[in-house]
């Protein structure tokens, strides 16, 4: 089954002066409860690409598909989680998580049981009652993530969610993912600037080139799961293969540069 | 804004209230310093009380005039109090229209600029030609004096919500009211805050302009009337009770920041 389909799509920001194309052209299928990374340099429209998904943004051209119908706005069955945890600070952690469920007008006492169960999963258990501003940024973001799980969507669309946070807990939490991907079965787009964590988390892995954004090489990452992080871990060798090539991908020349912005200044009308 | 210490959230309660006296004593230590200092220079230059009255005579002269000072004590105050009530209801709906237009803000907000430019004592006489000498021109001195601030900090904090509180609003399709109520106007409120600890004090300072251009009652009007008398020490007596209620006002509208915007930054 396909979750999300991408036909032909194609982003232009217009400015004033000039159309910048974010993305061009991007065919891409992903399968249901398919764990996909978007990986690639800045300006290469991957955060365009997953608004799209999230119906916040229109293609200029070609269809954005997710279940099969035509996405045009937002849908309740696909979450998004931030760079940044975006808990409101005047609510406590289960109000916090409960958001969506009094915003859809879904059934609370179902839906508090679960975000008990979630806050549970993630390890915050106990810390229910307390404020976003109590927690660390690691804390935030598990928050946050029950927060997009709650009320049991089927598409999780994270962009760079580790990225704020320090190294050592960027890993614990890319595990953690791992782990609560594999119970909580879900499509998820995953934008990322790590290789790690692409590599780490990704059935497949999907490198974009800019100027214009395009979708330069899809990497598939055969590893059992669960994978792990160290030298220990069985599959370091598929790991560290996919990984070098994907250095080798998001550091290779780009063929004769162009500044983003002197490409083409088409004018308006 | 957070660090690592999700435990470190219950520290010892003994700590804090020496954080408390701390914040509550230094302060008041300031405050009997300055008094001393006032009081030492009454001795030293020895000025009739009729320049510089001191600290024990506008004491005795609070105690002795205290029904008068009393009652126009309360009418100041409550033209403060009305005028910034009235203030922040015209201009939190304002801030909340210009937030919301990219047409208003284009249109009224330079207006607002240019009408706040204008020294407001200056239409103190008008106001009073206008509407007499009750309390309608002290109360409309104090709104005009508070408005400005409140306005521009509430559109401020409107316009200040994060990019991805916004993203996850519209990500679960929140009508513009529901997007109002449950993101955009609470994540203003620390913003509103500072614009309303700015216009309270200003409140004070606007009833007492208004009194001085013609009033019968209010401390304004009491420091005009001993200014007339050349009664120093009745004026001052005025004048520490004004500041009190300044001070007041300025905590009362502090701790109503810290019950309503307990996660704002502290002060």
């Amino acid at each position: 089954m396909t979750a999300i389909s991408l036909k032909g799509v194609s982003h232009t920001f217009e400015t004033r002066r000039t159309k910048l194309r974010a993305l061009e052209d991007i065919d891409l299928e992903i399968g249901e409860n398919e764990f996909v990374t978007l990986v690639g340099r800045s300006g290469c429209g991957k955060s365009t690409l997953l608004r799209m998904m999230a119906g916040l943004l229109r293609p200029t051209a070609g269809q954005v598909e997710v279940g099969g119908q035509a996405v045009t706005k937002p849908r309740r069955d696909v979450s998004l989680m931030f760079q940044r945890s975006a808990l409101l600070p005047w609510r406590t952690v289960i109000e916090n998580v409960m958001l969506p469920v009094e915003i859809l007008r879904l059934d609370r006492r179902a839906h508090r049981t679960r975000a008990e169960q979630l806050l549970a999963l993630t390890g915050l258990e106990g810390f229910e009652d307390r404020r976003p501003n109590e927690l660390s940024g690691g804390m935030q973001q598990r928050v946050a993530l029950c927060r997009a799980l709650v009320h049991d969507p089927s598409v999780l669309l994270m962009d760079e969610p580790f990225a704020a946070l320090d190294a050592l807990t960027r890993e614990e939490l890319s595990l953690e993912l791992q782990r609560i991907w594999g119970e909580e079965r879900k499509t998820i787009v995953f934008v990322t600037h790590s290789i790690q964590e692409a590599t780490l988390l990704a059935d497949r892995i999907v490198v974009m080139s800019p100027r214009p954004g395009r979708i330069a090489r899809i990497l598939p990452v055969g590893a059992d799961r669960p994978r792990s992080l160290g030298v220990t871990a069985a599959h370091d060798g598929e790991l560290d293969r996919v990984g070098a090539e994907l250095h080798e991908l998001l550091f290779a020349r780009e063929p004769a540069g162009v500044p983003l912005s002197l490409q083409e200044p088409e004018r308006n009308r | 804004m957070s660090t690592d210490t999700a435990t470190q959230v219950d520290a010892a309660p003994g700590r804090n209230l020496g954080a408390i006296a701390v914040r509550v004593l230094l302060p008041a230590l300031t405050f009997v310093v300055l008094i001393g200092a006032w009081w030492l220079a009454t001795i030293i230059f020895d000025w009739p009380s009729y320049i510089v009255p001191t600290p024990l005579e506008v004491w005795q002269e609070m105690s002795d005039q205290r029904s008068i000072l009393a009652s126009n004590f309360k009418t100041t105050l409550w033209e403060a109090l009305l005028g910034f009530a009235l203030a922040i209801a015209i201009a939190i709906p304002c801030a909340v229209a210009i937030a919301y237009s990219r047409t208003l803000e284009l249109t009224v907000y330079p207006t607002l600029v240019a009408l706040n430019a204008i020294p407001k004592i200056a239409i103190a006489p008008l106001l009073v030609i206008w509407m007499g000498f009750g309390a309608g021109p002290k109360i409309v001195m104090v709104v005009l004096i508070c408005f400005f601030p409140i306005v521009i900090s509430t559109a401020t904090g409107l316009k200040s919500t994060p990019a991805e509180i916004t993203e996850l609003s519209r990500s679960l399709s929140t009508s513009t009211l529901q997007d109002f109520l449950r993101f955009r106007f609470p994540w203003s409120l620390p913003y509103v805050f500072v614009g309303l600890k700015v216009a309270i004090a200003l409140a004070v300072i606007g009833a007492v302009v208004g009194e001085f251009v013609g009033a019968t009652k209010g401390l304004g009007y009491v420091i005009v009337a001993s200014g007339q008398n050349a009664n120093t020490t009745l004026a001052f007596a005025a004048i520490v009770l004004l500041s009190l209620m300044s001070i007041l006002l300025y905590y009362a509208v502090a701790l109503l920041e810290r019950v309503l915007v307990p996660w704002s930054e502290e002060t």
